[in-house]
């Protein structure tokens, strides 16, 4: 997608004496690549609004997402306003289904935030300064990697005992190898470059090339991997509600509800499938976009 | 053996000036540096790459030292001790007057804002992510010097390279062409406003007319910001057009430095000869049927005894491999030493003291000068 | 090649020495006094003292590791709070149901994702490819264990046609996977398991053929006239180091992750045991558990890391 300036007679004019101000930086042409990718837009747009009815659920709920009833209990879709019927006490499941997504959405992104802050800083030095510092590191982190990442979380969360904060623990230390490496490796192939040996030149502080001039060229690979890993989370964070562990009840949670409501298949299945319905929309448009931002970012395309 | 040879000094009183004129703007000497090869099951260390082996030379205030040898001899390596990018086995660095680290001597960020490199590969020298006035900022900004007046002084430089600011300065590397991307690594080494800059083969991987432009533009500035250059190139005839002295390069020694006009005119080593040789001429009657030099160089990890080029050299005799000449000034100008045992009259060796002759053809010489 | 194969397995050694570090500090994680987390919640003094002796829990924790490194090596993983039967046979014998269901998975997956993928390489941006990217995409987005509940929903609940959960009739003793009376219990579990892997190797073989295509030299072999057949066969052997890398992978993860799949089938596998184990707070089994995973996980790496040796002729020849 490169822009064609035209003279004026009309022929291409070569990008050297070409006289178009301000080219774009690179934040910006992904900004500009994005805009034509409709399918990333529309997913955008998507998530976007199932996080603003998550933020604002107690403004759209129709019901009190806590409020059961005997007489309610698993009614079908559409029963006397209950919009997406209730469920097994009687619950409104449209507004669970609201709330649920303030737990399912937190559960699934803090892990990946947390996760790249510390991973990537980890990758960043074990790249930059290699050596043994490097070989620590990443030894470290290949021991991680000998686990499977389902059960790694499990198990963590599973000794700690349930409950959000030792969901989120296990969550981010699962996500922490696997972007410790994507960071480090883009780092050593960052460190090896002659920009770098220049900046040194120039008597320029570790600190500073790697803040000024490494960051800037890792954080891109980073960001892509990171933004792959939310779908993961997402689904393995309601996993983790679905066993049990992370959430606890009766908070209104997708993998939660999935959980208590798998009892009632034989009684009302269209509900029971809701939630998990849910979980696969959200994991779908972060897997989408996170497609999307990869080719927008990917500086060959 | 400094060949710390009284040079003219063609430079005017510069303020920076602390040795005074006659006080070499550099001088190395003994420098070592090996490269541990590793290897086996447990990476151990196996071997050792004698990259840069004993090297001792100087360089006068304004001059252009001129540095050639094969791909491989050690060049960049040399270039990377001298601005202690890689750490040094041994050796020592004297930069006008001030002897570089230790507690007293200069400190590695003075050294660096004296001494500056532009490196061979253009692209990879340039931060992708940034523009380039800000990559020629960075420097000044790392020296303290404010965001606005650096954002200045790299307006100005890139003016003085030839890239109009207005035109060039927001642009990212990938937007630029091979030569004006050198020529932005090079505004960025004067931004510190340095007294010497090292040219690691800066100009070979560009077009035969950008190279021109590039060698006419580092002649420029050359005088105008009163540098001093240490050029580093495998092109012999680039060397021959910049240089005011020349030193050779084997294996990680030196094995010949002189003046420009005696090196090119009357090598004294043999392997000067034959790099001289391997030349293309321009006149098709006198044509190179047989590389004056055959096979490639020997493995700096098992160097060959006595001197490294025995392996190669058409004159080798029994006293070349056990025993390595040393870098002597033999007749003729003082300022022009060989290391090789037929520059040294009294070595025992059957040629000592004669030239060694052209080997691909003969009366080489007059159909090659001036090139 | 040898040299290299030596240097995998030695590097493999500090690995698992690793796993069994972080498996050792499980016990350390879990909330309370150690001693109590191996012990049942009724045990008495006198147990509590024997174990404390026993397990050396009085001393430091580096002697503590390394005794209990000891007893691992001997195959004695403790004893399981619930059945107190001995940790390591009861994972054993779980793992091979577990194995029954990845082998399936991959029975199912592999080939399927593989043809898929090759197929989308071929005919990238047209019918097919959107076709087989769509599927990848789904594959990796489902949660597999809602999967599972709509398959058991539909085929179970709605069609009555599949059974619901467990090991055949008569659970998992007599398990015969040759008569239909069993197989049929099989079908759902596989088919959801079967949903990841489809996904991730489809997606990685697209990608993969995809970009040995793009290269020169199939160029010069499709200017010489080779057959489409020729060019495929040209295509995946370049790409099947890569290929196998990520199948190796996803076996792993097959075997090591089944714990959502097994808790909605209760199918009596690992996952199902580590479920089981959590629940109860049965810590000396969910240690042995993953002990015994992670080092299934490892050693199917290397065998991955080998087997890619042996085919990648780069490798082969250093």
């Amino acid at each position: 997608m490169t822009e064609t300036t035209l003279d004026a007679a009309g022929r291409p004019l070569a990008a050297e004496t070409s006289t178009r101000a301000a080219p774009a930086g690179y934040w910006r042409g992904v900004a500009r690549r994005l805009r034509y990718d409709y399918v990333t837009l529309l997913f955008i747009a998507l998530i976007a609004a199932i996080a603003l009815a998550a933020i604002f659920a107690p403004l759209i709920a129709p019901f009190d997402p806590y409020k059961s009833s005997m007489i309610y209990r698993l009614k079908p879709i559409g029963y006397r306003g209950f919009l997406l019927g209730t469920d097994e006490l009687g619950r409104d499941m449209l507004s669970r289904l609201t709330y649920g997504g303030r737990s399912s959405l937190m559960m699934g992104l803090t892990p990946v935030i947390l996760a790249t802050a510390i991973g990537g800083s980890l990758g960043l030095v074990a790249g930059y300064l290699g050596g043994w510092v490097n070989a620590l590191i990443m030894r470290t982190m290949d021991v991680f990697y000998a686990f499977p990442s389902v059960l790694l979380a499990v198990a963590i969360s599973g000794t700690l005992g349930g409950g959000v904060v030792n969901g989120l623990i296990a969550l981010t230390l699962v996500f922490i190898p696997p972007l410790c490496r994507v960071a480090e490796g883009a780092t050593t192939q960052i460190r090896d470059r002659d920009f770098v040996e220049a900046a040194r030149a120039s008597g320029a502080s570790a600190t500073s090339i790697i803040f000024y001039h490494v960051l800037r060229n890792v954080s891109a690979p980073v960001l892509i991997y990171a933004s792959s890993l939310i779908s993961v989370s997402i689904l393995l964070a309601a996993g983790l509600s679905f066993l049990g562990l992370g959430v606890e009840p009766p908070t209104a949670d997708w993998g939660l509800m999935l959980s208590t409501l798998r009892q009632s298949i034989y009684v009302q299945p269209l509900i029971c499938a809701l939630p998990g319905l849910a979980i696969f929309i959200v994991s779908l448009s972060f897997n989408l976009v996170s497609d999307g931002l990869r080719q927008a970012m990917d500086v060959r395309s | 053996m400094r060949s710390d040879i009284a040079f003219s000094p063609t430079a005017p009183a510069d303020p920076r000036d602390r040795g005074g004129s006659a006080q070499p703007m550099l001088i190395v000497e003994h420098l070592q540096k090996y490269f541990p090869i590793r290897g086996g099951v447990l990476s151990r260390k196996v071997a050792v790459a004698r990259a840069v082996d004993d090297v001792s030379f100087s360089v006068s205030k304004g001059e252009t030292l001129g540095i050639v040898g094969e791909s491989g001899c050690g060049k960049s390596t040399l270039a990377r001790l001298i601005m202690c990018l890689l750490p040094l086995d041994r050796g020592s660095i004297v930069f006008d007057g001030d002897p570089v680290g230790g507690q007293r001597g200069l400190s590695l960020r003075e050294l660096r804002r004296n001494l500056q490199i532009v490196f061979q590969d253009s692209d990879s020298s340039l931060n992708p992510r940034l523009p380039i006035q800000a990559s020629v900022a960075y420097g000044p900004r790392v020296h303290g010097m404010r965001g606005a007046a650096a954002h200045k002084l790299a307006r100005d430089l890139l003016q003085r390279v030839g890239l109009a600011p207005d035109l060039f300065g927001a642009r990212y590397p990938h937007e630029l062409s091979g030569g004006q991307k050198q020529r932005v690594n090079i505004a960025r080494a004067l931004a510190l406003n340095p007294r010497a800059l090292i040219l690691d083969e800066a100009v070979s991987a560009l077009d035969k007319s950008v190279e021109a432009q590039v060698l006419n533009l580092l002649r420029e500035l050359k005088s105008q910001f009163n540098l001093t250059y240490i050029f580093i190139s495998h092109d012999l005839n680039v060397v021959q057009y910049i240089s005011d002295r020349v030193l050779v390069m084997y294996l990680g020694q030196v094995v010949e430095i002189g003046d420009v006009e005696a090196i090119f005119a009357r090598p004294k080593h043999p392997y000067t000869r034959a790099l001289l040789d391997s030349r293309l001429g321009l006149d098709p009657d006198h044509r190179v049927d047989t590389a004056p030099l055959a096979g490639d160089p020997p493995n700096p990890i098992n160097p060959p005894p006595g001197c490294r080029f025995s392996s190669r050299c058409p004159f080798a005799e029994p006293l070349c491999t056990a025993q390595a000449p040393g870098l002597l000034g033999g007749h003729g100008s003082a300022a022009h030493f060989a290391a090789c045992h037929m520059a040294d009259p009294g070595s025992g060796h059957s040629h000592a003291g004669e030239a060694p002759p052209s080997l691909a053809q003969p009366a080489a010489d007059g159909t090659r000068a001036g090139s | 090649m040898w040299y290299y194969a030596a240097r995998r397995v030695l590097l493999a050694i500090p690995i698992a020495l690793g796993v069994t570090v972080i498996c050792f500090c499980l016990v350390y994680l879990a909330p309370g006094d150690p001693v109590q987390t191996l012990l049942p919640p009724d045990a008495t003094q006198a147990d509590v003292a024997y174990l404390k002796k026993v397990y050396g829990f009085d001393k430091p924790i580096p002697v503590q590791y390394a005794k209990w490194l000891g007893r691992a090596v001997t195959g004695d993983l403790g004893t399981s709070i619930q059945t107190n039967q001995p940790v390591l046979r009861e994972v054993l014998r779980a793992l091979s149901h577990t194995l029954v269901l990845s082998i399936g998975a991959v029975l199912v997956a592999y080939p399927l994702a593989l043809a898929l993928g090759t197929l989308a390489a071929f005919t990238i941006g047209r019918p097919p490819d959107r076709l087989a990217t769509a599927i990848s995409v789904f594959g990796v987005s489902i949660p597999n264990y809602w999967l599972g509940i709509v398959l058991i929903i539909v085929f179970a609940v709605k069609l009555g046609a599949l059974p619901v959960a467990g090991m055949g009739p008569n659970g998992s003793d007599s398990f015969d996977i040759t008569r239909w009376a069993q197989f049929r219990y099989v079908i759902l579990p596989v088919v959801t398991t079967a949903c990841v892997p489809l996904g991730i190797i489809m997606r990685t073989t697209r990608s993969a053929v995809a970009e040995v295509l793009s290269q020169e030299f199939i160029q010069t072999l499709r200017a010489k006239g080779l057959r489409r057949g020729a060019v495929l066969r040209h295509a995946v052997r370049n790409a099947l180091p890569q290929m196998l890398a990520v199948m190796g992978l996803q076996f792993g993860y097959l075997v090591g992750g089944s714990i959502l799949t097994e808790t909605i089938f209760t199918w009596p596998g690992t996952g199902l045991l580590l479920s089981k184990s959590i629940l109860t707070r049965d810590i000396p089994m969910l240690q042995g558990a993953m002990l015994v995973l992670a080092l299934c996980f490892v050693g199917i790496n290397l065998a991955v890391d080998l087997l890619q040796t042996a085919v990648d002729p780069r490798i082969k020849r250093a």
